[in-house]
């Protein structure tokens, strides 16, 4: 191969660097004073138009995150018209069962007579130091009661004492899963409508 | 096809009677050799059947059956399908001849098999630990070995329901009261004598060279604290001046046994672990995994499923080239600028697996029989726009920014040439591989998944230098552009998972290799399944660690500079490497 050293290689990708450069400032004067810490303009600057800065001033600025992001499993609660808390969870121990890193714990509820198993945990906990991440738990529960949460600044002095999180600690209401996963929550709550529906249907017709 | 395996079965079983028989168990294929013969059948498997490229080399430990068995993966570098071939030992004292002579690519390999299993590779010239340390009791992936927090034999672990009383396992079983150390070991006197080996396997080959002038040859450690190592990667060089005369890499500070916590698993739960193989690439890890355990089912994924694969495999590659690309700029010393430029096309198909799979890195998309969930509203559109219009022009935009740059020209061009004998030899792959000349890309060679429905070249350059691999991810990218353009173009609609989706799958027994052609070469997992919920072996040909068998052909004769841009060239990752 014939080595041409002329430099023209260099110039030509300093070009590059400069006509970057100048491209940032375009995008600024552009959207002047709205490109910064308001949210169309993070979400311009993360999006395939931008031409200019394209970091975010975390924790100031924060991403928005896609419905799907997943990170800590958290418990669903319903609440019915008199205010009382029902928690979704049947303690089926499927989650557990299909957690890689083994980091569910639960404890089934025995009537206090019959010593039979009761449809809900009596605790409920996750290491969430040993938690993967991986939503294979929210994936397979079938009366969705357990989902990936979006919150992610889980950050603490002492994660021997904090971090292995209790039934309290993991439980949140039906409204806050509807409002991060709506997409979600819709088509769970159409599904289980159905399914009802159908059989509601079955019974009055045996 | 049959008939031309048929042919090639009577060929070795008629050539080596007494030696090689076809193993008729189950769900299994290849051929049983005995330890005595395997090197003259090796040799005939190489010259004469034409397999000159050594996969992939591991063992399984058959305990109820009191045995071991060493496998061996052979492929033709013209492509097709494997040759698989393997050699019985008992427990006690396993003991096969190397096939190093045969195949230099099993070097690393052979070291891992002992260090892991136990098997000694007779002949072998440096056959010490490689993921291990000295201080280590016993060969982990034997089935008797229990790790120090050990549970149970297979999750799921029967403490955690219907009495979960959460506890820290480090609790009940301190650290500590729970490792062993061999017979003869103290600790707390050790010295550490396992670098005296180390060096000594380098000056065995400094001996050899003869100069006229008597120098003296310095010893230099890089690493494993170095920032151009892309993590906890060491290599110790001699050098004769600045001249490198002999170099060996040591590995395995990141090594946390992936393939025991994989037999511990069960099958599904294997996946999100394969994610953090190649942590920059885990939608391919995910990929070869499935593939392999797809095979052991006979399931097949919907066509949605195949091509929402693709676009996520190719997509993958993409973010990987790039990133790679721009970490060589780093360790050729142009600090940052090109990497972030770099990153920036990086972070949009990041934002993309993050809208799909949940998570950037993470990503545990793949299911057995399809993937986990369809797109989300919106998505495809960003991935049009993406694959169409904004990375061809950032492309470009890279090529005219690097790609005839002086300064990386000079630092590059015929720096670290592979010759297309040795890549081939040395069982290296990927993009290693192909920038020495040899156009092997598993996606044409041994077609899997729907890419044989796709329109693109395989990349190929000659010189087999530094600059040839920088070239050649330039040249990947856009044929990975080439196939998610006709992949975004014909994505058709349906289910994206076969039947119902289980969390615990039925696994037939038998074995199954899958491999993928990952950005960073040939992904391999080898699974044997003995009917049970968990693999009873679960191994991991990682490309970033056979790649490195080439490293010190690479490296000698050029100036211990260069070592940092060619082991940049190679692109390695430590979560796959050391496992």
């Amino acid at each position: 191969m014939a080595k041409s050293y002329d430099g023209s290689g260099i110039l030509r990708g300093m070009g590059v660097t400069l006509k970057r450069f100048i491209d940032t400032y375009f995008d600024d004067i552009k959207w002047w004073g709205k490109r910064y810490y308001t949210k169309e303009g993070i979400s311009h600057r993360s999006s395939a138009e931008t031409r200019g800065i394209f970091t975010v001033q975390y924790p100031e600025e924060k991403l928005p995150v896609p419905e799907e992001f997943r990170f800590t499993p958290f418990l669903v609660y319903d609440i019915d018209e008199n205010g009382e808390q029902h928690d979704r969870c049947t303690s089926c121990g499927i989650c557990s069962k299909v957690c890689p890193p083994q980091c569910i714990w639960i404890v089934r509820t025995n009537d206090p007579k019959t010593g039979r198993p009761v449809p809900e945990p009596a605790e409920f906990y996750i290491d969430v130091d040993i938690c993967m991440n991986c939503g294979l738990c929210a994936e397979f529960c079938p009366f969705d009661a357990i989902k990936m949460d979006h919150d992610y600044e889980l950050a603490v002095y002492n994660r021997q004492e904090k971090n292995i999180y209790n039934k309290e600690r993991l439980s949140k209401p039906v409204t806050y899963y509807a409002n991060i996963r709506p997409a979600n929550y819709a088509r769970e709550t159409t599904a289980r409508a159905e399914a009802a529906a159908a059989k509601a249907a079955k019974k009055s017709a045996g | 096809m049959t008939e031309q395996v048929a042919v090639i079965e009577d060929e070795l079983v008629q050539q080596f009677s007494d030696a090689v028989v076809p193993d008729s168990r189950k769900g299994y294929s290849g051929y049983m050799v005995t330890a005595e013969h395997l090197i003259e059948v090796a040799t005939y498997i190489r010259d004469v059947m034409g397999y000159d490229y050594l996969s992939s080399v591991t063992a399984v430990d058959y305990l109820p059956e009191d045995k071991m068995e060493v496998v061996y993966h052979a492929f033709k570098s013209t492509g097709g399908p494997a040759l698989v071939f393997k050699v019985p030992v008992p427990r006690e004292n396993s003991t096969v001849p190397s096939l190093i002579s045969i195949y230099p690519g099993v070097d690393l390999q052979e070291r891992e098999t002992w260090d892991l299993l136990g098997v000694r590779f007779e002949g072998h010239p440096d056959l010490r630990r490689v993921l291990l340390w000295e201080g280590f009791d016993g060969h982990p992936l034997r089935k008797d070995w229990r790790e120090p927090y050990y549970e149970d034999e297979g999750k799921p672990f029967r403490t955690r329901w219907p009495e979960g009383n959460a506890h820290r396992i480090e609790t009940k079983n301190p650290f500590g009261q729970n490792v062993n150390y061999p017979a003869g070991f103290d600790p707390d006197t050790w010295i550490p004598d396992g670098d005296a080996a180390l060096y000594a396997s380098l000056h065995r080959f400094s001996q050899n060279t003869e100069t006229e002038i008597k120098t003296e040859s310095l010893v230099v450690n890089m690493g494993p604290q170095h920032p151009s190592t892309h993590g906890v990667f060491r290599y110790v060089v001699e050098v004769e001046g600045e001249t490198i005369r002999s170099l060996k890499p040591v590995m395995g500070y990141l090594h946390r046994n992936h393939e025991k916590i994989g037999e511990r698993n069960t099958f599904l739960q294997n996946i999100p672990f394969t994610d953090r193989l190649d942590y920059l690439s885990s939608m391919s890890n995910n990929f070869g995994y499935v593939l392999g355990v797809e095979k052991l089912m006979g399931v097949k994924p919907p066509e949605r499923a195949d091509y929402l694969r693709v676009i996520m495999a190719e997509l993958t590659r993409i973010s990987n080239h790039i990133f790679a690309i721009g970490m060589f700029l780093n360790d050729l010393g142009a600090y940052f600028t090109p990497a972030l430029y770099a990153i920036e096309e990086r972070e949009l198909i990041l934002d993309i697996f993050e809208a799909v799979s949940g998570s950037r890195m993470m990503c545990n998309y793949y299911r057995f029989g399809g993937v986990s969930r369809d797109l989300p509203e919106g998505t495809y559109e960003k991935i049009r726009k993406l694959v169409f219009e904004r990375l061809p022009r950032r492309i470009d935009e890279l090529d005219l920014y690097l790609t005839h740059n002086e300064v990386i020209r000079s630092r590059t061009e015929g720096v670290g040439v592979l010759t297309p004998q040795q890549a081939i030899a040395y069982s290296t792959c990927g993009p290693v591989l192909r920038a020495s000349g040899v156009p092997y890309d598993i996606r044409r060679a041994d077609p899997y998944s729907i890419y044989d429905r796709f329109d693109f070249d395989v990349a190929v350059f000659y010189h087999g230098d530094s600059y040839d691999r920088y070239l050649i991810r330039i040249e990947e990218i856009r044929q990975s552009l080439r196939i998610l353009q006709q992949a975004v173009r014909d994505l058709p609609g349906g289910p994206v998972q076969e039947g119902k989706p289980q969390y615990q799958v039925r696994v037939p027994a038998g074995e199954a290799y899958g491999r993928v052609e990952g950005p960073k070469g040939e992904l391999g997992y080898y699974i044997v399944a003995n009917g049970k919920p968990n693999p009873w072996r679960y191994h991991v040909r990682a490309p970033s660690y056979i790649n490195l068998t080439a490293f010190e052909t690479m490296c000698v004769g050029n100036k211990i500079a260069d070592t940092v841009a060619i082991l940049g060239s190679i692109d390695i990752v430590l979560g796959e490497l050391d496992r």
